[in-house]
């Protein structure tokens, strides 16, 4: 029987690592993911998990107790934001290179500076190239369901690669909305126990794990490491496929909200979706075609899946909460814009800024966006409109 | 009750403004509805004026921006009414409720021309008198669910008394003072 609780996202993914019970657990605290270390060491000395909590002195450190951790056999997962994702950063090649299929709760959370505590993708975005594997959620419901399959995408044999799963800081790590949780047994089973293939502590096959690579093998390892992300993308889908059946959701690399017959796409990632969908419905009451694809997995990017789902609309709206300082719109409309146009995509194609720092975001904010697509499907995109900050003050 | 209820709390950092929008969450997720509970959070530190929020519904509630036209207000701390345009976006239909010793007469001047309702509330004098202590988030909530309707009285006492006895686990002591509280509010919110 599934129940139904109210929770905040981050008090959700606290709950489904106390149904893991996974092994070891190093961090450091950092908004707005500081609840998630405090509730799984409450939980631990509760006694409700025996998890190896460690309270280490920065996040380059919880990364790299993370990676020790993992090598050694354990299941292992950190939570952090931010600049603590920053500071882990030349640690986060380390754990995908060496394999680790380590589990990160990142809250996602705008890069220093200005200093701002709040949401914005420019932390994971920034991470992109790490080789992690990236699932972003719209509310609580998909930060929770996705850290209960978080494991059995990471640790399947044809993946092993580390998987970051972000939810939205404050918006959804702070928000109290209604949940529907799994048993813990059923979380437990689905999840399964974890047997590594090799691991350090393995005294019958003595191994090394991170040592030099020469350029004689070096490069092999990193076309396995891609051939693992692309393998991940049929792992992702299998799992979620067993997930809708303990749980009767469904999930796949991305989300489609009456995009089908749709003139007019709008494509973001996070918890802006949900708001979204409630433009898209006053738009289709009024007779709009108008639709949303929401990206759920960023890493491995599903280019030619995208393109195919957009290939009837004529104007896109590629949205991307993070600038990356290109003079070439965010991460992922050069990522989406590729994809259209290696896939042959005609469409008109909009990049639009929203949300840095925390800025709000409205329904009537959506849109607007679908007024101006409309606009670009007839007359096409204006050159100062194609890259665009939503509610900026000039 | 309507479909969507919008709640939009004003407050001062750590007064209780989020732990009455949490609570209020809470109380509506017990008897079935849809819920959101969230705080906007600036840089944060005693004193400085902060807004939480509430959804209500009985639909899935998606949208995840701050509300900008709701249908109630509250104000924990009346001073914030001469800094905080507090009845932005309210509807006239709705109300705005203020924590006040004051009566309405002396409060409306500084609504900026708001034509709906006034609800006042003394959480102060309530809150000490039950509780021995200034904790106004617990007279708020009774006074919000009042005006509000989102649930009738018995059952908001059944559900509260439920809820703290849970909480309060540890500390039984002050769980008749917390009701109490919120009974003479529910009584004495005009």
């Amino acid at each position: 029987m599934a129940i139904k609780e109210r929770m905040s996202g981050n008090e959700a993914v606290a709950y489904a690592i106390m149904q893991i019970n996974p092994d070891v657990m190093p961090a450091f605290p950092i908004t707005p993911s500081t609840e998630l270390p405090q509730f799984v060491s409450n939980y631990v000395a509760n006694g409700k998990i025996d998890t190896e909590f460690i309270p280490v002195e920065s996040e380059h450190s919880s990364m790299s107790a993370a990676i020790g951790a993992s090598a050694a056999g354990a299941r292992t997962l950190t939570a952090t934001s931010s600049c603590g994702l920053a500071y882990m950063w030349e640690m986060l090649y380390v754990a995908a290179s060496d394999r680790l299929p380590i589990a990160l709760a990142l809250v996602n959370r705008g890069l220093t500076g200005p200093l701002n505590i709040n949401c914005e993708h420019s932390d994971s975005m920034g991470a992109r190239d790490s080789g992690w594997i990236q699932i972003y959620a719209e509310n609580n419901q998909e930060a929770y369901d996705n850290f209960v399959m978080a494991y059995r995408i990471a640790e399947h044999k044809d993946v092993m690669l580390p998987i970051m799963a972000c939810m939205d800081g404050f918006i959804t790590s702070h928000a109290v909305m209604n949940i529907t949780l799994l048993e813990d047994d059923v979380v437990k089973d689905f999840v399964g126990e974890y047997k590594p293939e090799h691991f350090l502590l393995n005294k019958e096959e003595v191994m090394a794990i991170g040592p030099y690579g020469v350029s004689n093998y070096c490069m092999e390892a990193k076309r396995a490491q891609a051939q693992a992300m692309m393998n991940a993308k049929q792992v992702i889908l299998d799992v979620a496929e067993e997930f809708e059946k303990i749980s009767g959701r469904k999930y796949g690399l991305f989300e489609e909200y009456r995009l089908e017959d749709a003139d007019y796409a709008i494509v973001a990632i996070g918890s802006a979706c949900g708001t979204a969908k409630d433009a898209v419905d006053k738009l289709r009451d009024k007779g709009i075609k108008a639709g949303l694809l929401k990206i759920r997995v960023f890493r491995p990017f599903p280019a030619k899946e995208l393109a195919e789902a957009l290939k009837s609309c004529k104007a896109i709206a590629i949205m991307d909460r993070a600038e990356s300082y290109s003079a070439n719109g965010g991460p992922l409309a050069a990522e989406l814009g590729a994809a259209l146009f290696k896939y042959k995509n005609q469409a008109e194609v909009l990049n639009l800024m929203y949300g840095l720092s925390g800025r709000d975001i409205t329904v009537e904010d959506f849109e607007k966006v679908y007024e101006d697509l409309a606009d670009a499907a007839v007359n096409g995109v204006k050159e100062d409109a194609e890259y665009r900050y939503i509610g900026i003050r000039e | 009750m309507n479909d969507l209820i919008e709640i939009r709390w004003h407050g001062r950092g750590g007064q209780g403004a989020k732990t009455a929008a949490m609570l209020l969450a809470d109380v509506a997720f017990s008897i079935g509805k849809q819920v959101q509970g969230f705080p906007e959070y600036g840089p944060e530190r005693m004193g400085a004026p902060i807004t939480a929020y509430n959804r209500i519904s009985d639909r899935e509630l998606r949208v995840h921006s701050n509300i900008y036209h709701p249908d109630y207000v509250a104000v924990v701390d009346e001073t914030l009414l001469h800094d905080v345009d507090v009845t932005s976006g309210l509807s006239v239909d709705g109300g705005i409720l203020i924590n006040t010793d004051k009566n309405k007469d002396e409060l409306i001047p500084l609504l900026r021309g708001y034509q709906g309702n006034v609800y006042t509330i003394d959480a102060r004098k309530i809150s000490e008198e039950a509780l021995g202590k200034y904790f106004p988030n617990m007279p708020m909530l009774a006074a919000m669910v009042k005006i509000t309707g989102v649930m009738d009285e018995e059952r908001f006492f059944k559900e509260m008394q439920t809820s703290l006895e849970h909480k309060f686990a540890k500390k039984p002591e002050v769980l008749e003072g917390n009701m109490k509280a919120l009974r003479m509010a529910f009584k004495e919110v005009q």
